[in-house]
């Protein structure tokens, strides 16, 4: 027997944890939202957008690593995370092919082609969003609701006009699929702190410092019911909880991560209260993913007995 | 009451429950006994008995090889059959002594002891190295060494490590249990080297009976106290219990002397009591079997040099064919390619495991999660610096702080992706130290 002992560094212990379950408690945590936008956009058919975004996801990570003969790894789930939240950041009305094609530039372009899980330096959910914003600017645009096509909320509100905040955060309101429900993302957001997947230190910084920028600079003092609607409107929750917080593109430093929530923070407040579009909470996300590697360069924590934490 | 502790640090499985309530049965070997010349960090011990060569029980059969260093005593009366090279522990192939047990334990005249207060300092210093001590908790510094800090007014801190953070490893508990009036002799020895310090006894809170059993036995000993420190691993890591028990941190530049402390373990003390106050070498020590792969877990008095094997038997043998055997725990012990080594000075325990759950888990990409960043005591970024390791990058290993890891092997234990961070940083920490000596 002494021959089949097996050696190996130590420790020779590991907890239960893995990339895959992470992965998979993403997706359970953002179940709530979807299974809401598929019922909420039930006339537009969401749920057809929502599964072929999801399964071009998967098939293009699979398709690739096998042609390439690499391990294949969709069982780590996290195309599948891609995918859906791709499709959570689609308008329901975009046509099918358009969400697959953007899930395959997700998967091709921004993760697998700059090394695949864990060297993307964007998030690849909101880089492909933004691809299909500047090649289908239109059909990216237009929000159906009920059929009838109008306004988003945070549209409306940029227009000066007043908004129903109860139905915002309940959620039966125009918007991408999966970023109406306040309360649904909540619910999904409370179930990743609590099993400690995410913590506030991202999300809590960046809705603490939006708020203040929005108190600041949207000339209307304080106007809770505005600051409200800011909060709850667009792909801020949705943004802010399950996009702001993917570990491969946010910084590793604890201080950094504060640092990157404030940036966040700030560059939607800007985009929002200054730029030409109502929204800004994709276009802040990806460029704070930029701004990573600098955070982290400069927050780089002092060790035990140095000066550091204790 | 808030308890004492330090940042960082995990809570796994603790498996303690095994072997927990299973009382100190001595064990008395057969057949060959080994003994490896280097069972101590510092120049390997000199032997000084030669294959044919008979000795008693308690003859010194190894002398210090050097200022670091530490003399090897027989546990066993028998002949000398030879000495070879052969596999230890940790896994490297070195000299042993092998003795033959005649099983007549015939044992030497050890010289008169003088009563504690009799004794000069230098001549308790001298006993304890004498008699072969060295940091018995995995560590293996000679103490005698230890307990000659450079300036030894200024130790105001002698603490004990009764943490024992590691999973499954429950001898010292036993020891505290069994044996508190040895371990506070053994503080008290130390404590009459250094006139001002106190005598900490710092114990994790998941055994309230030892510290209960410690609080009652010195409560009249004025100088010695009783820390209660929560329950984590790594709590009883060197630099993270004198942060606990006294707010001071020191980093891997630093010795405990700097903080005015000295650390020694539940072991240590009581050998350093049967040194001192006894006058017997070291020749034995308690060692934890358990395991899944174990028919009957506990905590043996095991001589020092005693097989493997024989622990094995004396533990009722294996339930089944076990995967993996662990010198010391599953922290940081050593995985045992064969169970043919012997008991040395530092060996706390012997795990044997059915499953080796890191051959099940394969490494995959790291996703940034920073979780071992969190858990790392020493603050430092496990994941970035494994990869520093991993291309041979040096400087910016040492640069971004590598050398500062004490090897506590957290960082593996909470990865997601199993990556195995410390293997990768503690193998570039070795050569960037040994290249730093070199300059």
């Amino acid at each position: 027997m002494n021959n089949k002992l097996r050696v190996s560094s130590s420790p020779h212990v590991r907890d239960k944890v893995t990339t895959g379950n992470i992965m998979l408690m993403v997706v359970i945590a953002l179940l709530p939202a979807t299974i809401f936008g598929i019922y909420n956009f039930r006339h537009e058919h969401a749920w057809l957008l929502v599964l072929v975004t999801t399964a071009s996801a998967v098939l293009t990570e699979y398709i690739y690593e096998r042609a390439l003969h690499k391990p294949v790894t969709v069982k780590d789930c996290s195309a599948l995370v891609t995918g859906l939240l791709l499709a959570l950041n689609l308008p329901p009305t975009l046509p099918v092919w358009m969400g697959a094609l953007g899930a395959v530039f997700a998967i091709l372009v921004v993760k697998q082609l700059f090394g695949g899980l864990g060297q993307n330096f964007m998030n690849p959910a909101l880089g492909a969003r933004c691809f299909l914003l500047i090649c289908f600017t239109g059909r990216m645009t237009t929000f159906t609701y009920d059929t009838v096509t109008g306004a988003t909320p945070l549209a409306t509100l940029k227009a000066g006009e007043s908004v129903d905040t109860m139905s915002m955060l309940l959620g039966n309101t125009a918007g991408t699929i999966g970023e109406t429900s306040v309360i649904a993302l909540l619910i999904g957001a409370i179930l990743l702190l609590w099993i400690g997947v995410i913590d506030l230190r991202i999300p809590g910084t960046y809705l603490v410092t939006f708020v203040i920028f929005i108190l600041l600079f949207s000339g209307r003092g304080l106007d809770l019911q505005y600051v409200t609607a800011h909060l709850c409107g667009g792909g801020l929750m949705l943004g802010a909880w399950f996009m702001a917080t993917d570990y491969v593109t946010s910084p590793i430093t604890k201080r950094g991560q504060i640092v990157y929530g404030i940036c966040l923070g700030i560059l939607t407040g800007l985009f929002r209260l200054f730029g030409g579009s109502a929204e800004g909470v994709s276009y802040a996300i990806i460029i704070s993913n930029l701004l990573v590697p600098l955070i982290e360069k400069v927050t780089l924590p002092k060790p035990f007995g140095k000066g550091g934490e204790k | 009451m808030a308890l004492f502790t330090f940042k960082g640090g995990i809570h796994p499985d603790d498996g303690k429950s095994l072997a927990k309530d299973q009382p100190i049965r001595k064990i008395l070997p057969t057949g060959i006994l080994m003994y490896p010349l280097s069972q101590h960090i510092g120049a390997p011990a000199v032997a000084v008995v030669k294959k044919g060569d008979h000795v008693l029980r308690g003859q010194k059969i190894a002398d210090a090889g050097g200022f670091v260093s530490a003399p090897i005593y027989a546990s066993v009366s028998g002949q000398v059959k030879a000495i070879e090279k052969h596999l230890n522990p940790t896994g490297s192939s070195m000299d042993c002594i092998l003795i033959e047990n005649d099983g007549d334990y015939q044992e030497v005249e050890y010289p008169p002891v003088k009563p504690l207060d009799q004794m000069a300092r230098e001549e308790i210093i001298r006993q304890i190295g004498d008699a072969g001590i060295v940091g018995m908790g995995g560590a293996g510094f000679p103490t005698r060494v230890k307990l000659s800090p450079k300036e030894p007014e200024k130790i105001d801190y002698i603490i004990a490590n009764c943490a024992e953070c590691e999973p499954y490893i429950t001898a010292d508990y036993r020891r505290m249990l069994e044996h508190t009036e040895e371990l506070i002799g053994g503080m008290r020895v130390v404590l009459s080297l250094f006139e001002h310090a106190k005598g900490v006894f710092a114990v994790e809170d998941n055994k309230k009976d030892c510290i209960e059993k410690l609080r009652e036995a010195i409560k009249d000993e004025p100088r010695m106290e009783v820390c209660e420190l929560v329950t984590k691993y790594p709590q009883g890591a060197e630099r993270q219990l004198i942060y606990a028990v006294t707010k001071r941190a020191i980093n891997s530049t630093m010795l405990p002397a700097d903080a005015g402390c000295i650390v020694d373990n539940v072991e240590t003390l009581v050998a350093i009591y049967q040194a001192v106050i006894k006058g017997r070498p070291l020749m034995e020590r308690i060692v934890t079997v358990s395991g899944d792969a174990v028919n009957a877990p506990g905590n043996f008095r095991v001589l020092l040099g005693t097989n493997h094997d024989e622990l094995i038997a004396a533990a009722g043998g294996f339930k089944t064919e076990p995967e993996k055997v662990i010198s010391g725990g599953p922290m940081m012990g050593f995985a045992m390619i064969t169970t043919d080594t012997p008991v040395t000075k530092t060996s706390s325990a012997l795990l044997a495991f059915t499953k080796d759950v890191v051959a099940r888990s394969a490494e995959s990409a790291c996703i940034n999660c920073g979780r071992c960043v969190e858990v790392c005591p020493s603050r430092i970024i496990p994941s970035r610096l494994a990869d520093y390791a991993k291309r041979q990058d040096e400087e910016t290993f040492v640069t971004q702080n590598g050398l500062e890891c004490v090897e506590c092997g957290s960082c593996s234990y909470v990865c997601p992706a199993k990556r195995q961070l410390k293997q990768a940083i503690g193998s570039m920490r070795k050569t960037a130290l040994a290249n730093k000596k070199k300059k």
